[in-house]
């Protein structure tokens, strides 16, 4: 099989503070450099590392032709930036990449659409930046309105669409760029469900049709999907590398992008409002039975919460709440349920709540503390860590449902055929 | 991302003395295309006025010089009425300094597309550059009208407006692509530059004629490549004296220099261009 992408020890370092910056003035920076002059002279001449980051260090791979690859880690972890050194949009500091083809990026959707230009028209220029010729857009041009749904409102200024259509129409350009190598950088995190399923299927069809895809993703299950391999980073090295079930399953031992399971998350500097007659200190979280692993949808998961209080007192309300990224509350565990209040001594208490069948789709949810009087304001609410669910992978064709309520069935055929999922 | 199937792309830390990558340029002649006519299109978007803009500009300053410089200072214009004396000269300086204002503000203006996909980034400061044709000859109708109205008749030397053109044409971008890349670096140039516009607009001969300066000064004069250019288009629309050899080689050396080391400048610095916009 060839390489499609080979890359041998690249690495990026950023200085921090000084190339960071937005807005440098040449003031600031020649004080800058008389500063740092001092400050080597003072140590002798050495140079000063401190400042200095190394957002991808080291990072040898190969990625074979056809092949799907997914890049996963946590956030600073160097994917995003990998991901640009590949597409060119910044220089490597060492190391050196060959990728062999034409090359297609998508960091963004809708790079370089101008608000005041028609539908009609950002699809050209839209199609120009992305490396289309123009006798190509010309060609696909039909293809990429039906796709995008928008005929009726391509003369109008895209300043006017609703940001789906807006979205769509992006999206709609990119697919059609038809490269060897294509880079995706988390493009499916906007839009709605919808939109997200079909820019899934697209990039599905791109895999499928034997050309090589690089994909950016905090969606485990979606890489799981799309992707025969991945890569894991972390601190900026490559940490794993092999088929995507086993990477993503490491990955997730460590909490994926939320928290990790099994481990003492300490509150102390979590956001939080309330009296503090009493405080969330630390949380846990874990399968019983099963420490190392990240809870599935449907299966059961339990939170370990201490409280500390200054003196002994009786709470009616402690609750656990998940809500989706966007702030929409999900579900709520309350003690107020069962009309036990609980109980504080002095110091730290312990509260387990047993959560049976977790009803939340593969996803990163975040978690809340909350702890309150029967009547009044919090005492302490507390936005404790994110959470993130995944199931073991799909099953079939592996279409994930686009809601966020796991809703267990079963489906029959009266007429012969049966099939018992679950 | 060229055409050519098959072939690598190879990815390495920046060089200390990259080249011009004119080929790839080339192989996206396209994308200046599309870029150009994007900033064309967008410039006078929601403008009241519209492309007369165009117009406007030189001619509103050709009023103020005639009534200040011509009438009340009673600046010498070459035996030219003083109004057609100065519009010569600052259609083609409305040209550069306008060309070299957007350049500055180019790559910065477009970080959004510097951070997020990968061309050649000349193609910016360079489609920038191109719009600004538009408005030149816009500008340009506007001087015919007045020659027209001044009884000036055609000749074959009108044609020499073209190559002093593509003189101003290449200082514009020389300057626009030192501004351009140093702005991205430090934003000091966005202050920076309506005063260097400013200045460059007295040592050029607009408001009076290069004649005033007798040799040798003059040929330093001409180290100013927009000396050459407006000189140029007096003697070949007003029948003005034509700029001397050692003017018009003075200007073409310093234009082509500001080019080259420019372009140069500018492609060192554009590997860190999405790093530090």
């Amino acid at each position: 099989m060839t390489a499609a992408i080979r890359a041998i020890g690249l690495g990026k370092r950023y200085e921090l503070g000084r190339t960071l910056q937005r807005d440098r003035t040449l003031r600031e920076s020649v004080v800058e450099s008389v500063g740092e002059l001092m400050q080597s002279i003072r140590r002798g001449g050495s140079r000063t590392d401190d400042r200095e980051l190394w957002a991808l260090r080291d990072a040898s791979f190969e990625i074979a032709e056809g092949e799907a690859v997914g890049l996963i880690g946590a956030n600073g972890a160097g994917k995003s930036t990998l991901l640009k050194l590949l597409s060119r949009v910044t220089a490597p500091t060492t190391g050196r990449a060959e990728i062999h083809g034409r090359v297609g990026s998508l960091l963004e959707v809708g790079t370089g659409f101008h608000p005041d230009l028609t539908g009609r028209e950002n699809v050209f220029l839209n199609g120009a930046i992305l490396g289309m010729r123009g006798s190509e857009i010309a060609r696909k041009f039909d293809e990429i309105v039906a796709f995008a749904e928008v005929e009726r409102f391509l003369d109008t200024p895209v300043k006017r669409y609703s940001s789906g259509m807006y979205l769509r129409l992006a999206f709609a350009v990119a697919a059609h760029l038809e490269p060897e190598v294509l880079l995706v950088d988390e493009v499916l995190a906007v839009g709605d469900a919808a939109f997200q399923r079909k820019c899934l299927g697209k990039m599905g069809d791109v895999a499928a049709s034997g050309r090589t895809v690089v994909f950016v993703s905090h969606n485990m299950d979606a890489v799981m999907r799309l992707c025969t391999r991945a890569l894991l980073l972390e601190h900026g090295r490559v940490a794993e590398s092999g088929p995507s079930a086993e990477v993503v399953a490491g990955y997730l031992a460590r909490g994926g992008t939320g928290a990790p399971p099994a481990q003492w998350i300490d509150l102390a500097d979590a956001p939080r409002r309330g009296s503090a007659e009493a405080r969330f200190t630390r949380v846990r979280y874990a399968i019983p039975g099963e420490p190392g692993r990240v809870p599935r949808p449907g299966g059961p998961v339990r939170f370990d919460l201490e409280v500390e209080s200054d003196v002994a007192q009786t709470i009616a309300s402690v609750a656990l709440v998940l809500r989706s990224q966007t702030g929409v509350m999900l579900l709520v565990a309350d003690i107020i349920e069962w009309g036990a209040p609980m109980a504080l001594a002095p110091g730290r208490n312990a509260v387990r709540f047993d959560i049976g069948s977790l009803n939340l789709t593969s996803g990163t949810y975040g978690v809340t503390l909350w702890m309150s009087h029967a009547i009044g304001k919090p005492i302490d609410e507390v936005t404790a860590f994110d959470l993130e669910v995944l199931g073991d992978g799909s099953r079939g064709l592996g279409a994930s449902s686009p809601s966020m309520v796991h809703c267990p069935f079963s489906v029959s055929f009266p007429n012969g055929r049966d099939a018992q999922p679950d | 991302m060229s055409d050519t199937h098959a072939r690598w792309t190879v990815i390495e830390p920046a060089a200390r003395w990259p080249s011009f990558a004119l080929g790839e340029l080339w192989a996206q002649r396209e994308l200046v295309y599309f870029l150009t006519w994007r900033d064309v299109k967008v410039r006078y978007k929601q403008t009241l006025l519209g492309v007369a803009w165009a117009i406007i500009q030189p001619l509103a300053t050709m009023l103020v010089f005639s009534l200040f410089f011509g009438r009340l200072a009673k600046v010498p214009s070459e035996g030219v009425p003083y109004p057609l004396f100065a519009l010569t000269a600052l259609v083609p300086w409305t040209f550069f300094a306008n060309g070299l204002t957007q350049a500055a503000g180019s790559v910065v203006l477009n970080q959004n597309l510097v951070t997020k996909v990968y061309f050649p980034r000349l193609a910016i400061p360079l489609a920038t550059v191109l719009a600004g044709a538009l408005d030149f000859v816009l500008a340009f109708v506007l001087l015919l009208v007045f020659l027209i109205a001044y009884g000036v008749a055609p000749t074959a030397d009108w044609l020499g407006i073209v190559p002093f053109s593509l003189l101003a044409f290449a200082a514009t971008l020389g300057v626009g692509l030192w501004l351009a890349a140093l702005n991205v670096l430090y934003r000091d140039v966005r202050f920076a530059v309506p005063f260097l516009a400013q200045l460059w607009l007295f040592a050029t001969p607009i408001a009076y004629p290069s004649s005033l300066l007798g040799e040798p000064w003059r040929t330093v004069y001409s180290l100013n490549p927009m000396v050459a250019v407006v000189d140029g288009f007096r003697w070949a629309l007003l029948g003005t004296p034509a700029p001397s050899g050692a003017s018009i080689v003075a200007s073409c050396t310093v234009a082509l220099l500001l080019v080259v080391s420019g372009a140069l400048f500018f492609r060192r610095t554009e590997q860190s261009f999405a790093d530090v916009v």
